[in-house]
């Protein structure tokens, strides 16, 4: 592909992400933090928010699935998730884990699980947008170095 | 107050830091933001851990401390070390946005308590404190 115009697709797509709401300022960070030295940051800190996420999900899950639900054991890993979440930037992640910890506080089981569908769908859409974008980002890198 | 930092009984001009946190993607981003400042660091994670990294000897310019971790959290951390008699800049971490949370953590002895997500431009204003 063009090179130009894979580079302008990949800035075409930046912006969307942060436009429509999935990423905001802390995703700016980490992009700032990548350089010469540590040219895949932004690569490694999503893998690993990756890695973090599923095996969060799966202790949710599991939590929510467990009779009587532990509120308070579900509140701390929905708390590590949301940290993360934050960290990264990931806005729509973040806020419906904000939607999750307020039916934990409130020890709303049913509005728990169906928050938790929410938050499983946003983190599901932004994984896949996440992956097509820096997937562009390595094309048009090689491309530039071509 | 300008700390210095030792490794194993030897003077150097680097600065050092402690971050203590249990989030791994938390750790990892503020490694990198310490790394850029050319501020060596190490990461446990939790405050237990802090406290025994410290009484082996070790000891830091700057310590981040988060405020919500297992086995032993922050406030509790932060006034341990404090009791043992460390005075390094302690710089909270968290985020909680409870009033009565952070003053809290604050009177445990902290230095100064930034929220999270933690960035460069308030990374650069607690190391600005310790060079005063």
């Amino acid at each position: 592909m063009d090179r130009n115009r894979l580079q302008h697709q990949v800035a075409c797509m930046r912006r969307s992400l942060f436009d429509q709401g999935y990423l905001d300022e802390p995703f700016i960070q980490l992009e700032e933090l990548q350089d010469d030295a540590n040219p895949n940051f932004v690569q490694e800190i999503v893998t690993l928010f990756y890695t973090d996420s599923a095996r969060l999900i799966q202790n949710i899950e599991h939590a929510l699935n467990s009779r009587p639900i532990d509120f308070d054991k579900l509140d701390d890993y929905m708390h590590q998730f949301k940290g993360s979440s934050s960290s990264i930037g990931a806005k729509k992640v973040t806020n419906e884990c904000t939607v999750f910890r307020e039916y934990c506080s409130a020890e709303n089981a049913e509005g728990c699980i169906r928050s938790f569908q929410q938050v499983k769908q946003e983190y599901a859409i932004l994984r896949r947008k996440l992956e097509v974008y820096l997937q562009m980002v390595r094309q048009a890198a090689v491309s530039r170095t071509a | 107050m300008a700390a210095q930092g030792r490794h194993g009984g030897q003077e150097s001009n680097k600065m050092t830091a402690l971050v203590v946190d249990d989030n791994t993607v938390n750790r990892m981003i503020h490694h990198r933001l310490l790394d850029n400042l050319g501020i060596e660091n190490v990461a446990v994670v939790n405050g237990k851990e802090a406290v025994d990294i410290h009484c082996s000897g070790k000891t830091f310019d700057l310590i981040l401390m988060d405020m919500d971790m297992p086995v032993m959290n922050g406030i509790e951390a932060t006034r341990q070390l404090r009791e043992m008699g460390i005075r390094s800049m302690i710089a909270g971490v968290s985020t909680r946005s409870m009033e009565r949370e952070i003053r809290e953590f604050i009177e445990a002895g902290l230095d100064d308590y930034q929220e999270k997500p933690l960035t460069m431009s308030k990374l650069i204003s607690i190391v600005h404190k310790i060079n005063g």
